[in-house]
C-alpha cells in the first residue's frame, strides 16, 4: 500500500494494466491445457491478503552469506542487501526507477489468464539487478526468498529483473524458504545478452503447508548459455514454470530438476522452450522420486520455429514412485517447423532398479540402506552438476534432509 | 564347507535344478561347467538368494548354516560372495561411497570396527592398485560406463576388499579378453587359501588355466553329471557337451 503511493507513473500504469487484465481474464484453472494437471483454481490460497512488511523477520531458515552476495526478501519486500555490491553490478527497486527497464514484462505472456499478471499487480519490492558487460562475477549473488506467516495466512509475489550485458559471467542462486501458510507467487525474468552465461541453482524448499508458484522467463541473445539447477522439496503443492526464448545463433539452455515429494504433496515442473534462432540447443532432465500419496507432474513443451535450423533439443523426465498411491503425469511435446533439427523426448515412471538393488544386498548391505543409497543416487546426480560446492553442500543437504522423512515413513 | 544336498529350483514354475548334490571343503576350489542352459548361473543365484527363484527341494549348508534360511545380505555378511557374470551399472552411487557402506556392513556383522573414511580410502588404494584398477574408477558412479574388463576388475576388487570365504564365480571368463582374464585371474588366486572354499562357474576351460580345481563338475540338463579331476575340465574342451546334453534330455 505504502510503496504504491510513491511508485513512478510507468510503475502505476503497469500495475493497472495488471489489475485490469487480471479482472477481465482471471486465473488459470483446471479447464486450461496448461493447469490441467496442478488445480490451483480452487485453492483458498487466492483469498489469502497481501503480506505486510513484517516488523522483525526471523532469519534462521537464511543460510550465512559466506563470500555469496545475499539479497533478502521476506514475505516479497526487500530485507536486505549489502551495502556494497560487486564491481559491475547493480540493485534497484522497481518503484524506485524513473523509467521501465528494458523489457520489463516482455517475456511474459501477454494475454490470457496467468499468475506472472497477478505477480504484476501485486508485487512489493520488485528487484532489478544488472551486470554489466563482460564482468566475470566470482562468488554467487543469492536471492533468498522467505515466507512468514506466524499468524494467519498471507500472499506475496516476489519478482526479479536480470538484465546481464554481453559477455557477462555469473551465478545466482535462488533459495525459497519459509514458515507458516502463505502463498507465493514469484516471477524472474532473465536478460541474456550475446555470449553472457549464467549458472542458475533454484532451492524450493518452501514449508510443508505453503503453495508455491514460480515463473522463470528468459531470452537468450547469440551465443549465449544458461545453465540451472532447480530444487524441489517443499510446498504442499508448488509449480516452477520455464519460459526460455532463444533468441539468438548458437545459445544453450539447459536444465536439471530433482524432486521428493511426500505425503500429499504435489510438484510440478513445466517447461516451455522456444527455438527461434539457427543453431541453438536446450536440455531438459527432471528426475522425482514420489513417497505415499504425493503427485508429480512434468510438463515440457519444446517449440521449433521455422527459422530455427540445426536445433538440438531434448527433454527426459524419470520418476521413482515409491509407492501405489503416489501419482507422476508426464507430459513431453515436440512442436517443429524446422526440417533439420534433431529432437529427442522420453519419459519413464517405474520402481528401483531390482538388479541394482539384488547387486547391493550380494555385497553385504541390507535392504533398507540399499534403498536409500539408490533413491539418493537417483536424485542426487542432478545436484552434482552444480560448480559452487558450498550451494551444492546446501542443495544436498535439502534434498537428504526430504528423504529421510521418506525413509522415516516408508 | 559348502554342502549342498538334492537342491531343487524353479524359475516361474519352470524347474531348473534337479537336485544337485555338491560338496566344497574349505581350501578347495571346485569348477563347474555346462553348456549354456544347463543351471549353472541359477545355481550362483539360487546360493546367493536372489528373488524369483523358488527352491522346491533340498538344502544348501555353509559352515553349518542353513543358508537358504538367510536373506542376501546376511548370506552375503556370512561370507558368501558372488561375483556377477553381469555386473550392474549403478548411476549416481560412487564406486568409494558403495564399497565404504559394504565393507563396513560385513565388518559390523564379524563385530570388527568400522572403518572411517581416511583409513577405507587407504585400504581401497592399495587393492585397487594391486588390480590394476584406476583411482578414477573408484570417483566414479559403480560400474558406470565402464568396460567388460573394468566390471571384472571391479568384482575382484571387492573380494580383495571384503574378504569373503566363499567365492562363486558366475562365468567370470565371459567378455574377457586374455590381458584382463590374466588379471582376475590373479586376483582371485591370491585369495587362495585353506580357509577358503571357490565355485568357479564356466562354460570354457580356458579360465582353469589360471584359477586351478581341485574337482571339476559337469552340469547338464539341471544335474550333476560327472565329476572328477582337474583334467576333465581339458577332456571336455575336446569332445565338448553335446554326450551330456543327450544324456540328459
Amino acid at each position: 500500500m505504502s510503496s504504491a503511493l510513491s511508485s513512478p507513473a510507468w510503475l502505476q500504469s503497469l500495475r493497472q494494466t495488471a489489475r485490469d487484465r487480471l479482472e477481465s481474464d482471471g486465473l488459470p484453472g483446471r479447464r486450461d491445457e496448461a493447469w490441467k494437471y496442478t488445480d490451483v483454481g480452487r485453492l483458498e490460497v487466492m483469498a489469502y491478503p497481501l503480506a505486510e512488511r513484517p516488523g522483525s523477520p526471523d532469519l534462521t531458515a537464511a543460510p550465512a552469506s559466506g563470500e555469496r552476495t545475499q539479497l533478502i526478501l521476506v514475505n516479497g519486500f526487500l530485507h536486505s542487501a549489502p551495502a556494497q555490491l560487486p564491481a559491475g553490478v547493480s540493485l534497484t527497486r522497481l518503484q524506485d526507477a524513473q523509467e521501465v527497464p528494458a523489457l520489463l514484462g516482455r517475456l511474459l505472456p501477454e494475454q490470457g489468464k496467468s499468475f506472472a499478471t497477478m505477480n504484476s499487480a501485486l508485487f512489493e519490492d520488485g528487484l532489478v539487478l544488472q551486470i554489466e558487460a563482460h564482468t566475470d562475477l566470482e562468488h554467487p549473488i543469492e536471492l533468498i526468498s522467505l515466507g512468514q506467516a506466524d499468524g494467519p495466512p498471507v500472499a506475496f509475489h516476489p519478482r526479479l529483473l536480470l538484465v546481464m550485458g554481453k559477455g557477462a559471467r555469473a551465478t545466482l542462486v535462488e533459495r525459497h524458504a519459509g514458515q507458516g501458510q502463505y502463498f507465493s507467487n514469484s516471477v524472474a525474468e532473465l536478460l541474456l545478452a550475446e555470449d553472457s552465461c549464467l549458472s542458475h541453482y533454484v532451492l524450493q524448499d518452501e514449508a510443508m503447508t505453503a503453495v508455491h508458484l514460480a515463473l522463470t522467463a528468459l531470452r537468450q541473445d547469440r551465443g549465449s548459455r544458461y545453465q540451472a539447477v532447480l530444487v524441489q522439496t517443499g510446498g504442499r503443492l508448488s509449480r516452477h514454470e520455464m519460459l526460455p526464448f532463444l533468441e539468438g545463433e548458437g545459445a544453450s539452455f539447459s536444465i536439471e530438476g530433482a524432486y521428493v515429494a511426500r505425503d500429499q504433496q504435489h510438484i510440478d515442473n513445466t517447461t516451455f522452450v522456444v527455438h527461434r534462432a539457427p543453431g541453438c540447443q536446450s536440455q531438459q532432465v527432471f528426475k522425482g522420486v514420489l513417497a505415499e500419496a504425493s503427485r508429480g507432474v512434468f510438463q515440457g513443451s519444446v517449440l521449433v520455429e521455422r527459422t530455427a535450423q540445426k536445433t538440438n533439443a531434448h527433454q527426459l523426465s524419470k520418476a521413482l514412485l515409491l509407492s501405489d498411491r503416489a501419482e507422476m503425469d508426464a507430459k513431453p511435446e515436440l512442436e517443429i517447423y524446422a526440417d533439420d533439427v534433431k529432437c529427442g523426448h522420453g519419459a519413464t515412471i517405474g520402481d528401483i532398479d531390482e538388479n541394482a538393488l539384488f547387486y547391493l544386498r550380494a555385497r553385504g548391505i541390507d535392504d533398507k540402506t540399499a534403498r536409500q543409497l539408490l533413491i539418493n543416487a537417483f536424485v542426487a546426480e542432478v545436484v552434482e552438476s552444480i560448480a559452487d560446492d558450498s550451494v551444492r553442500a546446501a542443495f544436498l543437504a535439502a534434498l537428504a534432509q526430504h528423504l529421510s522423512h521418506l525413509e522415516a515413513t516408508a | 564347507m559348502l554342502e549342498i544336498k538334492n537342491l531343487q529350483a524353479t524359475i516361474d514354475g519352470k524347474e531348473i535344478l534337479k537336485g544337485i548334490d555338491l560338496v566344497i571343503p574349505d581350501g578347495e576350489v571346485h569348477a563347474i561347467m555346462g553348456p549354456n542352459g544347463s543351471g549353472k548361473s541359477t545355481l550362483s543365484y539360487v546360493l546367493a538368494g536372489r528373488d524369483g527363484y523358488q527352491v522346491t527341494g533340498g538344502s544348501a549348508h555353509y559352515r553349518g548354516q542353513d543358508l537358504l534360511a538367510l536373506n542376501t545380505e546376511e548370506r552375503a555378511r556370512l561370507g558368501v560372495f558372488l561375483a556377477f557374470q553381469y555386473p550392474v551399472e549403478i548411476p549416481g552411487v560412487t564406486g568409494i561411497n558403495f564399497l565404504k557402506t559394504a565393507v563396513n556392513a560385513v565388518r559390523r556383522s564379524r563385530g570388527e570396527s568400522e572403518l572411517d573414511a581416511m583409513q577405507f580410502l587407504k585400504l581401497a588404494r592399495k587393492k585397487a592398485k594391486e588390480l590394476g584398477v584406476g583411482e578414477e574408477m573408484l570417483r566414479r558412479a559403480v560400474n558406470t560406463g565402464f568396460s567388460g574388463g573394468e566390471k571384472k576388475r571391479y568384482e575382484a576388487l571387492q573380494m580383495a576388499l571384503l574378504e569373503p570365504s566363499l567365492l562363486i564365480l558366475d562365468e567370470t571368463d565371459s567378455g574377457l579378453d586374455i590381458d584382463a582374464l590374466k588379471v582376475v585371474s590373479e586376483g582371485v588366486v591370491a585369495l587362495r587359501s585353506p580357509k577358503r572354499a571357490m565355485l568357479v562357474i564356466t562354460h570354457y576351460q580356458r579360465i582353469l588355466d589360471y584359477i586351478i580345481p581341485d574337482r571339476v563338475h559337469v552340469l547338464a540338463g539341471g544335474k550333476i553329471v560327472q565329476s572328477g579331476s582337474k583334467e576333465l575340465a581339458q577332456e571336455l574342451e575336446r569332445t565338448g557337451y553335446a554326450q551330456f546334453t543327450g544324456q540328459a534330455a
